[in-house]
């Protein structure tokens, strides 16, 4: 596959995995999801070797398969939002 | 053992919290179908979710000085949670991997006869396979369990009975978990001798105090990997060892230990090592326990029947848990080190947070040699302290709190934590008169307090 072909595949990836994250209704999972796609794809951002970079695809594949699946179990199972979620609290994190 | 809540307005410090009342059922069982129905299923969940919270405010009546004062849901928003000790979320993606077992992949792992057996079979043993790794060991090696409670009663009674009339001498310390304590217990009920070796203040034991302890019959050593009160880790490497240069067995109830710090069997000498699911994002219900094969460690089983497990825990291995705490090893090992700096990260957060605004704050267990996630802090001078000066009981009196960081900590929530911790022990401070007297340059310390009858 040539390096743009590549690179839109990874990219494209990238998209998905972070919108499939966000949509976890509970806060925890959510907030990992998004952290973690986030780092894994910085971390890997200079690798070279086409081997590896075929195998991080790979996984990302079926991150993105997983994510999908368990994002729609959480919205059906969760719903309450955790203290730190509330508005009002934002506001006292930021003063501290 | 503390389950914190930190809930809006003043914090609640909840132990063993049970809802006492029946949960209303919707009169509508909820169905399954993504759309339009979801949005019907969800206000039944939702509907639940109320009734339940109602009643989650009455204490249990095992909630040792915590008192409880009803808590404002205000917005019906759920507390953080901190206890990761007691136990962890399931990740989703473990859960992902059980599902198949839970819907489609139903047979008995055990049936030789047909794929439907074929098909569990081989998800078990690839769990197997990754709980193996995670620990350095050999697939053969693991054996399905409940739980880490079950993993530990196996080695220490099974161990002990096999090698009974030899060997009736077994070590282990103060501070292990209550299933080792009173595994130990029941043996000692049997004619075995039970040493328990203390520890120091920072929570470690001393290896002169092992050594001394070792006799000729001793058969079994069984020390905690790490504490699940204050997190310290044992010295496993030297433990296992001297061990092994005394031809005895080295259990270690490794439940708080696996997926959180580097163990492996081979290294450390270890011959048993009880492994939770729960603990590591992986489901309640099962764990696992390492037997060596090599030099063979030999056991009296606890279940006996269809010689599952190598003859060693007899009855079907559960294998949708099975997969799922094979999921959760297999997460583990890749993410152990991205997990230990966040958490380690988390933790400094925490109590640099803390400590910065409030004095008197201690960290109980050893500075280096123990788990970041599990951080005890014992804040000095609380009300509680005062009763206990004035000889109240132990549990009524102790004023540290246990916090369990994990995996899906968030900053947000350390901070919030932070907070609420500084807010509300100013506030315990100013009603103790312990604190008054600290204030006022008195030396408590000196004090000769009248006694109770």
């Amino acid at each position: 596959m040539s390096v743009v072909a590549h690179r839109n595949q990874v990219l494209g990836l990238y998209r998905d995995l972070l919108h499939h994250s966000s949509k976890f209704a509970a806060y925890n999972f959510r907030d990992y999801a998004v952290r973690r796609t986030r780092d894994a794809f910085h971390a890997a951002k200079n690798e070279t070797d086409p081997v590896k970079i075929e195998a991080l695809i790979r996984n990302a594949e079926h991150q993105l398969e997983v994510v999908k699946r368990q994002s729609l179990i959480s919205q059906l199972y969760g719903g309450e939002k955790l203290v730190v979620e509330n508005p009002k609290n934002q506001k006292i994190l930021r003063r501290h | 053992m503390s389950l914190l809540r930190f809930a809006q307005g003043p914090a609640r410090m909840l132990r063993n919290v049970r809802p006492t009342a029946q949960i209303t059922r919707p009169a509508v069982l909820p169905r399954f179908i993504v759309s339009p129905a979801a949005s019907a299923f969800h206000t039944s969940a939702k509907r639940m979710q109320a009734a339940e919270s109602q009643t989650l405010i009455t204490p249990s009546a095992e909630s040792l000085g915590f008192e409880v004062t009803g808590v404002k849901t205000v917005d019906n928003t759920r507390p953080i949670y901190m206890d990761m000790q007691a136990t962890s979320p399931t990740d989703p993606r473990v859960l992902d991997a059980m599902l198949p077992y839970m819907t489609e992949l139903y047979g008995n792992p055990h049936s030789r006869t047909h794929s439907y057996g074929w098909e569990s079979e081989k998800g078990v043993d690839q769990a197997r396979e990754d709980i193996a790794k995670l620990i350095g060991a050999d697939a053969k090696e693991i054996v399905f369990t409940s739980g880490a409670t079950e993993s530990n009663n196996l080695s220490i009674k099974g161990v002990a009975r096999f090698y009974k009339g030899k060997k009736n001498h077994i070590i282990t310390t103060q501070t292990e978990h209550k299933c080792v304590l009173d595994s130990c217990r029941v043996l000692s009920d049997e004619g075995f001798e039970v040493t328990y070796l203390p520890v120091a203040k920072n929570g470690l034991i001393s290896m002169d105090d092992l050594k001394a302890a070792i006799r000729p019959d001793t058969a079994l050593v069984s020390i905690m990997a790490v504490n699940n009160e204050i997190g310290v880790i044992q010295p496993l490497e030297e433990i296992g060892a001297l061990c092994r240069s005394k031809k005895i067995f080295f259990h270690t109830d490794a439940a708080q230990a696996i997926g959180k710090i580097p163990i492996d069997v081979t290294k450390m000498n270890i011959d048993l090592l009880s492994i939770s699911g729960h603990k590591i994002y992986g489901p309640k219900g099962v764990g696992a326990l390492y037997v060596r094969r090599r030099p063979r460690v030999r056991l009296v089983p606890l279940l006996t029947g269809g010689g599952q497990e190598r003859g060693l825990r007899s009855g079907t291995v559960a294998a949708p848990l099975a997969v799922g705490l094979g999921e959760a090893c297999r997460i583990a090992t890749v993410e152990m080190a991205y997990d230990h700096e966040r958490v380690k990260q988390l933790s400094e957060r925490l109590i640099n947070g803390i400590q910065s605004k409030v004095t008197h704050v201690y960290r109980n267990g050893d500075e280096v040699q123990s788990y970041p996630g599990c951080v005890n802090l014992s804040f000095a001078y609380e009300p509680s302290d005062a009763r206990r000066a004035l000889g109240a009981e132990y549990d009524m009196a102790h004023s540290s709190i246990r916090f369990g960081i994990g995996r899906f900590t968030t900053e947000e929530e350390i901070d919030f934590v932070v907070s609420r911790v500084v807010a509300h022990v100013d506030k315990l401070r100013e009603m103790s008169p312990l604190w008054e007297m600290v204030q006022e340059g008195i030396d408590i310390s000196k004090i000769e307090w009248a006694q109770h009858a």
